[in-house]
This record gives C-alpha cells, sequence and structure tokens, in this order.
C-alpha cells in the first residue's frame, strides 16, 4: 500500500501545532516530520505532551492553532472516524478492547460492513487472515480476549489498526504492560510493517525502546519539541539529557551539610503496584539528620512508589523502614496520619491530586493531614478561628498571594499553591521530609524561595528526601545523589557528581569503575 | 477566566431559571388540557400560601423533604450518592413504632419523643450500614445497593405490618393507633398566634427537629473535624488518603449519619400525622429529597428552601386538582416530575451557557474598563 512515488511528501507533517488545557500549555508551537516508511520514536518525560500531541493527531483533541499535513495533503482531524479515514490508527497505552468478545468481533466492531453480520465476518475472516500473514502477527481470531495474555492483546490492537486500512500507526507507551521478550517480539512485528511501508510513531519514555527500533527520534520536553535527531547520529546520553533539560536554576548558596543520626533507614524496600508489576526493586538507603539526600532518574522509575511507601500512602510489598531509629509497622497499622504524628513530613509530587484539596479554601488546606491535631482540633470540632489564625502566619512567612485564606487553592497560581503545601509540611517540624518535585510548575521566583527553605530545613538538622526530575536542582540541593533506574538505585554519588556522569546512570548505564568520582 | 459562577448566580440564578423553564413546560401541559396556566399556578399558590391550613400543610410536607433532602447531602459530601433514603425512612418508621407502641401508655409524649428520634435513627442508620459497608469493602456501588435496599425496606414493612404489627383481627395493613402520648403534638399554638387555626393539617414538633438538624448538618460539614474529613473524602479521594484519612470509616459514618436522617424523617407522618405505620406513609419523600438536596446544593439553608418548594407543589398540587377537575392527581404528579426533572436531573443542563455568558460578559466589561482607562 506504501505509494513508493510519494516518497517526497512525508507521512506526517505538523507545524506550529499549540494546545493548552486552561492555564496548563501542553504542547507549544510544536513542529514535527516523519518520513514515511520509518520509525519514529517521541521520547520525553511523563507529562512532556507527547501523548496530547498523538491525541490531537487521532483526533481526540482539537489544537488551538497549528496545521496537520498527511501524505502531503493539510487535513483537519475533527474525530477519530477522520483520523482512520486519513489512514492513522492508533494503540493506546490501555487497551480499548472488549474483553468478552472474541478478536475477530473486537477488530470488526465499528467496521461490521453492515447490518448482516455474517457477511462482514467472512470477509473479515478472509482480511484478517491475510493481515496476519504479512506481518507476523500470529493470534487465535476466535479466542477471547480476556483469555489472551497482554502481548497478544496488544496485537489485537495493531490488527484493529490494520484492517481499518492504517498507513500510519501510533503506538502509546507499548511496552509498559510487557515482559522483555514480548517487547522484543514486537519490535520485529514494527520492523515488518516498516519493511512493508508503514510508518510508525513509538511514544515512549524508555530510552533504551529508542536505542533499539527507531530510525529517528524527536525529544518533547515540558510541552516543546526540543530536538529530532537521527538515531544512529545521536546517543543515550545525549536524549537523557536533552528529556530533563535544565532549568533557570541559581546555584543555592550552602554550607557543607554535617550529618548527624540516622533519621530515616530503608532496607530492601519492595514495592509492586495494582497490576503486580515491581516498581521499587530492592532499594535500600540510609538518610541522617541535617541532610539531604536526592533522588534522582527520570520519570517513571520508581521514585513516585518509593515515596509512597515510605510516607505510608501504600503498603510495601517487603522491607523494613525505620524513622529515628524506630521501626514502621509498614505492613500494619502505618498509615499517614500515625506516620505525620511520628515526624515524618511529606510534601507529594502531585500538589493538584495528592497535595491540596483544590476546591477546598487556602486555610482547610493547611490543616489537610494535620486535621486532627490538638492546635487546629478541640473534641470534634474544629477551631476555625485558630486554624485561620495559623494560615495567615503561613501565608506572612511564605509570602503565597494574594493573601487570602478564604480563597480557593485552585484559584492560587502553581508556585503559591506549592508553597501552601510547603508551609504545611514544613512548620510542624519534622524529622524527616519527604519532598517530590518541588518545584514543578513553579515561577522561578519562587523557585529559589523553595530551595532555600529546603537548605534552612537541611541545616536545622531535619533529614530530606529529595525526588526530581530537575537534574539542576538535585545538583544544587543534594548532598548526596541516589540514582533510580527501573525500580532500583543503579548508583550513588557525591555532591561534585557531573550532570554527564548522573545522565548515563539515569539511562540505565551503570559505568561506577569508569567515574571514579566519590565523595 | 475560571470555570465558575459567582456564588449568586450559582445559588439562586441557576435554580431561578431552571425553575422558570420547569413551570413554562408543566404550563404547557396544562395548556394542552384546555386549562388556563396562569390561573392554574394562582390556584396552586393560593393553596399553598393562601390561608393558615394551607401553609401549615405545604410546611408539613416540607418536613419530611427537609429530613431525607439533608439525608442525600450528607452523603454527597462524601462523594456518596444515597438513592436510599426512601427504604432507611420507611425502616426507620419500624424505631418510631417500637418506641410509640411499647411506651404510649406508660410515659407521656415528651419521654417517649425523644426516644423515637432515637429508635428512628438508628433503625434508619442501620438500614444503611449494610450499603455503606459493601461500597466502602468491596467496592459495590452504592447506588445499585440503594436502590435495592429501598424494595427490600418495603417488603420487610409489608411483611412487619401483615405478619406482626396488624392488631389482631383488624383487615387494614397498619399498626394500631398510637394513644395520645405516643404522637407527636401539633403546632395549632403557633398558628393561634397568627390568627388562624392549623385547619386540620398534620404541621407538628417535628418541624422544629427538622431545622434543628439542619442546623446540627452544617456545623458536622463545615465546623467538625469529621466534616472536614468526610468533605476530603469526597472531593478528593486521593488527598484524603494522603493526609491519613480512612476511606472505610469514613464512608461507613457517613452513611450512618445519612442513613439516620432519613429515618428520622419516618417521625413526621408516623407519629406526628397517622400515629401509625400505614403502608406507603412515605409516599416518595426519599425520592424527592434528592431532588431537594440537587436543587438546594446540598447546602442546609438551600435545602429548606428547596423543601418548602416542593411543600408548596405537593399542598397547591392537592388544591389545584381539586379546582380544576380536568388536573387530575397525575397531572400534578407530572408537573412535580418536571420540576425534579429541570432543578435535578437537567440541574447542569444551563450551567454551560451561563458560565460562557458570564465569561464573555466579564471580559466585555474588562474591556470597557481598560477602554476607559
Amino acid at each position: 500500500m506504501a505509494d513508493q512515488s510519494s516518497k517526497m511528501a512525508p507521512a506526517i507533517e505538523l507545524s506550529g501545532i499549540s494546545k493548552s488545557f486552561g492555564p496548563v500549555q501542553a504542547n507549544k508551537d510544536i513542529d514535527l516530520v516523519v518520513e514515511k516508511g520509518t520509525i519514529h520514536g517521541i521520547i520525553g518525560e511523563n507529562g512532556a505532551g507527547k501523548s496530547t500531541l498523538m491525541s490531537i493527531l487521532y483526533g481526540f483533541y482539537h489544537a488551538d492553532s497549528g496545521t496537520i499535513r498527511i501524505n502531503g495533503k493539510e487535513i483537519k482531524i475533527p474525530d477519530s472516524q477522520a483520523a482512520i479515514a486519513a489512514g492513522i490508527g492508533m494503540v493506546h497505552q490501555h487497551f480499548m478492547l472488549v474483553q468478552n468478545f472474541s478478536v475477530l468481533e473486537n477488530v470488526i466492531l465499528g467496521a461490521e460492513g453492515g447490518a448482516i453480520l455474517n457477511q462482514g465476518i467472512a470477509l473479515a475472516k478472509a482480511e484478517l487472515q491475510r493481515l496476519e500473514d504479512d506481518y507476523a502477527l500470529d493470534v487465535d481470531i476466535d479466542a477471547l480476549i480476556e483469555d489472551l495474555p497482554v502481548g497478544l492483546q496488544q496485537r489485537v490492537e495493531i490488527l484493529k489498526a490494520l484492517f481499518r486500512g492504517a498507513d500510519i500507526l501510533i503506538l502509546d507507551e507499548p511496552t509498559g504492560v510487557l515482559t522483555p521478550a514480548e517487547a522484543d517480539h514486537l519490535f520485529r512485528i514494527f520492523e515488518q510493517l516498516r519493511d512493508q511501508g508503514k510508518t510508525i510513531i513509538l511514544i515512549t519514555h524508555k530510552l533504551r525502546e529508542i536505542m533499539a527500533i527507531t530510525d529517528d527520534v524527536s525529544v518533547m520536553r515540558r510541552g516543546e519539541m526540543v530536538a529530532t535527531r537521527k538515531t544512529a547520529e545521536t546517543n543515550v546520553e545525549e536524549l537523557a539529557k536533552l528529556m530533563v533539560g535544565r532549568s533557570v536554576l541559581l546555584r543555592v548558596d550552602k554550607k557543607q551539610a554535617t550529618p548527624g543520626d540516622e533519621k530515616l533507614v530503608v532496607k530492601n524496600l519492595t514495592v509492586k503496584d495494582d497490576r503486580g508489576v515491581v516498581m521499587v526493586d530492592d532499594v535500600s538507603f540510609t538518610i541522617r539528620a541535617g541532610e539531604i539526600v536526592g533522588i534522582a532518574g527520570v520519570a517513571g522509575n520508581g521514585q513516585s512508589e518509593l515515596m509512597e511507601a515510605i510516607s505510608g500512602i501504600t503498603k510495601p510489598e517487603s522491607g523494613t523502614i525505620l524513622l529515628d531509629g524506630k521501626p514502621i509497622d509498614v505492613n500494619g497499622s502505618a498509615d499517614p496520619a500515625i506516620l505525620r504524628e511520628r515526624g515524618m513530613a511529606h510534601v507529594p509530587e502531585d500538589r493538584h491530586h495528592v497535595g491540596l484539596v483544590l476546591p477546598f479554601a487556602e486555610k482547610e488546606n493547611s490543616i489537610l493531614g494535620y486535621q486532627g491535631d490538638s492546635a487546629y482540633t478541640s473534641g470534634l470540632f474544629l477551631q476555625m478561628d485558630a486554624i485561620e489564625a495559623d494560615a495567615k502566619e503561613k501565608i506572612d512567612q511564605y509570602d503565597i498571594r494574594p493573601p487570602d485564606p478564604g480563597l480557593k487553592a485552585g484559584n492560587f497560581s502553581g508556585g503559591n499553591q506549592q508553597k501552601i503545601v510547603l508551609s504545611r509540611e514544613m512548620e510542624r517540624d519534622p524529622v524527616v521530609l519527604l519532598i517530590g518535585q518541588p518545584t514543578r510548575g513553579v515561577d522561578v521566583g519562587a523557585i529559589e524561595f523553595i530551595h532555600r527553605r529546603i537548605i534552612e530545613m537541611r541545616d536545622s538538622g531535619k533529614a530530606v528526601l529529595l525526588v526530581s526530575v530537575e537534574l539542576d536542582e538535585i545538583r544544587s540541593l543534594a548532598d548526596r545523589t541516589l540514582v533510580m533506574f527501573a525500580g532500583k538505585i543503579v548508583g550513588e554519588r557525591g555532591p561534585d557528581a557531573s550532570e554527564g556522569e548522573l545522565g548515563l546512570l539515569m539511562a540505565g548505564i551503570n559505568d561506577s569503575e569508569k567515574a571514579g568520582v566519590e565523595a | 477566566m475560571k470555570n465558575e459562577l459567582p456564588k449568586w448566580a450559582d445559588y439562586i440564578l441557576l435554580p431561578v431559571i431552571n425553575l422558570t423553564v420547569a413551570f413554562i413546560v408543566a404550563g404547557m401541559v396544562v395548556l394542552m388540557v384546555g386549562e388556563n396556566p396562569l390561573e392554574a399556578a394562582y390556584i396552586l399558590v393560593r393553596g399553598a400560601f393562601g390561608y393558615g391550613g394551607g401553609i401549615a400543610y405545604t410546611m408539613y410536607y416540607a418536613t419530611n423533604f427537609i429530613f431525607t433532602g439533608l439525608s442525600v447531602a450528607v452523603a454527597f459530601h462524601c462523594g456518596l450518592f444515597n438513592i436510599g433514603s426512601e427504604g432507611q425512612a420507611i425502616i426507620g418508621a419500624l424505631g418510631v413504632a417500637l418506641a410509640a407502641l411499647t411506651l404510649d401508655h406508660l410515659m407521656p409524649w415528651w419521654v417517649i419523643f425523644p426516644l423515637a428520634i432515637v429508635g428512628s435513627a438508628l433503625f434508619g442508620a442501620a438500614w444503611a450500614l449494610i450499603p455503606a459497608w459493601l461500597q466502602a469493602k468491596r467496592g459495590s456501588h452504592i447506588v445499585i445497593t440503594t436502590i435495592m435496599f429501598n424494595f427490600i425496606a418495603s417488603s420487610v414493612m409489608v411483611y412487619a405490618l401483615v405478619e406482626v404489627l396488624k392488631p389482631a383481627g383488624s383487615m387494614a395493613p397498619q399498626t394500631r393507633t398510637f394513644e395520645q402520648a405516643g404522637q407527636i403534638p401539633k403546632l395549632d399554638w403557633l398558628f393561634e398566634v397568627f390568627g388562624s387555626g392549623l385547619q386540620g393539617a398534620p404541621l407538628n414538633l417535628s418541624f422544629f427537629l427538622a431545622l434543628i438538624m439542619a442546623f446540627l448538618v452544617w456545623v458536622l460539614i463545615w465546623r467538625t473535624r469529621f466534616g472536614y474529613e468526610l468533605r476530603t473524602t469526597g472531593t478528593n479521594p486521593t488527598a484524603a488518603v494522603y493526609a491519613g484519612i480512612p476511606p472505610v470509616r469514613t464512608i461507613v459514618i457517613t452513611m450512618l449519619i445519612s442513613g439516620g436522617l432519613a429515618g428520622m424523617m419516618a417521625l413526621n407522618p408516623v407519629m406526628g400525622d397517622q400515629a401509625r405505620i400505614e403502608l406507603d406513609f412515605t409516599a416518595g419523600a426519599g425520592f424527592v429529597g434528592i431532588a431537594v438536596a440537587l436543587m438546594g446544593r446540598s447546602h442546609p439553608l438551600g435545602i429548606i428552601f428547596a423543601a418548602i418548594l416542593f411543600g408548596m407543589l405537593y399542598q397547591g398540587g392537592a388544591e389545584l386538582s381539586f379546582d380544576m377537575p380536568n388536573i387530575s392527581r397525575d397531572m400534578i404528579i407530572a408537573i412535580q416530575g418536571l420540576v425534579i426533572l429541570f432543578a435535578g436531573a437537567l440541574e447542569h443542563m444551563f450551567r454551560p451557557s451561563l458560565i460562557r455568558l458570564f465569561s464573555r460578559f466579564g471580559r466585555s466589561s474588562d474591556a470597557s474598563l481598560a477602554e476607559a482607562a
């Protein structure tokens, strides 16, 4: 089906695509050219805007501005029907299959070919068999979806797209649910498809996959397309750097750390997610009073799960945690409320969904997690005056604007929302402070303020665990840096570790023998 | 450009628009059966508010709806859609009957009344316990389970009346009539002050109980620690877990409170009016409570006003079907249905366009300000 004569016109050409959701700009003026018959990787961290861009291409979202050209022709894609008509097929991260339908029934769903099923089914069977043979996509077409392993379910999704005549296939994080062997098989299918003239766009945040399979790679960061490279002419280190990027960070002045007693000890911690996939794999580390330990890594390598397990939100699979020398009952009574009382403060990575209740007033948010504290509650009742006075004090100290404790948290800017969370967690004199992405979506002025506060916490003897995907942030704040990759801590570096060295570790390349800089 | 309405528009303008549309559509229905809609509206309002007895009846019905409206609202603040107020009220009546039937020849009303309050609340709460537990522990959707429990409650009540509570030899499926001490005093004295009697309306002391409960619900939701936890769980469940608020406990306690409030509704008709349990004494008040809570924006004050509105529809509607024979009892139910439809189910129909209107208006006034400057 690939038309060799129109080789000059790229399969996809996006120019100036912008899309914002309220105040969040998910895509900023994106240009992208995907040549016909290639595998094009789009890499970037979670939230970089990859999925939004592809959803625009597939008609789920409408770009605020910009043009889309398919095979050289400018088209509008108002819905996914139009995308299918233009030869675009998409395989979503979460499969869209009817579990108790057979493979065949799923494939023809929405393309039944008339009111009488029988004719359509006969035609579909023949066509499906041809597709399976052409692309080595072996699936029993009469099997029920619920009986198939995820790897095969994914093939059904690919078949669905091909059955609808897709020449361009978009796959969103296709290997997220696959075992390494299944992933390798998937890559062989990709090669088959490419050799038959199909164009493939692979969205991922895994560098290994990009290097293994793509011809070209585009890097997205914070809604922008920051670079496009020939895969053969780049390397993981460069890509990792491009993905993480550098922010306009000032180097924070700080004294040498003077670590004291062990305040947080994590031993052999293993955490699984709902699906049973190991997210944190046998992780051990120690944080002493008066030091900041940074955890660097590309987002999605287990940092979030680590934080959630330490703070008591999720139960780990195994392992022990000591807080201030005393063990935490990780599988029993330890919940966030009890840990807070014992001095575990937690600034979560996602302030919108975890750290704040956006429709609540600022003052109500300033007691979240501490609502049982005697400073705010007497008996059953909230002490409204005390809460308000306390909120006002924090607003002053942290310069939260506008200084209105009655305003809904959702109406504050990102930086001020973060200050609400920080003031709540820092002013309780914690033993251990867990901080996730302290400056994500925060303006430059607030970044400096927040960094100074974190250093002050360290200097007053708190043990600080800092998780950030901003390498510069880790490098300027942390006294020691642990690098997480695929759920494991793959290296530990001192404050003088170079960006390149950390970047390599973040890409999963452990060369501790080569790099000898140990503090 | 926030996707929000100013408070006054949210709490007053939007309900008024919804009501107006409901009445316009209802008016067209009245027109279709060949009656004058304006005249019908006049009769309806006069019947509900035109004389002492009418007002008393309106307030009597409103009492039912305040209880069930509060019940739905409390659950709603916790993100739970309790459709089961009807069933919880039915079972609540058993608590009332327990107090009244066993004590009405032994003790004065002011002893029995508090016991009946406790009984109705406990029975109503108990009926909410199983759906709450299933939701919290097993994730069984509370809408489904509470609907099912409504049917079970009806059947339980039929069984209880026919097999247990019916006096021997009686033909009617109802309890014996409570003695004077087993009845809640009527509010004649209140209406004497205004120079009119109750004129037979069953308005009783439980009206004030409803108002007190409305105040207590306000305190619970916005002034107690549990209310804070309940709202957090309802608004942002992940933040609630982060804050160490146990979801199971919060859901179960919320539903117990919700069920208790629904159960207390039984006091008004059973102990305040009929002085016995009759079949179908709830007359759908549990379902009206859903519309009342939606229309009152789950705020106790809004619920009181919405309850009075629906009380007006019940009472004025009865008068209307009496005065205009073309408008049958079924028509009145249809009109009530329209109000529920527009004020409850279609509550969000006009919201997006109103928000758009406001944001455009806001923008143009910003622009004109800028020009003026």
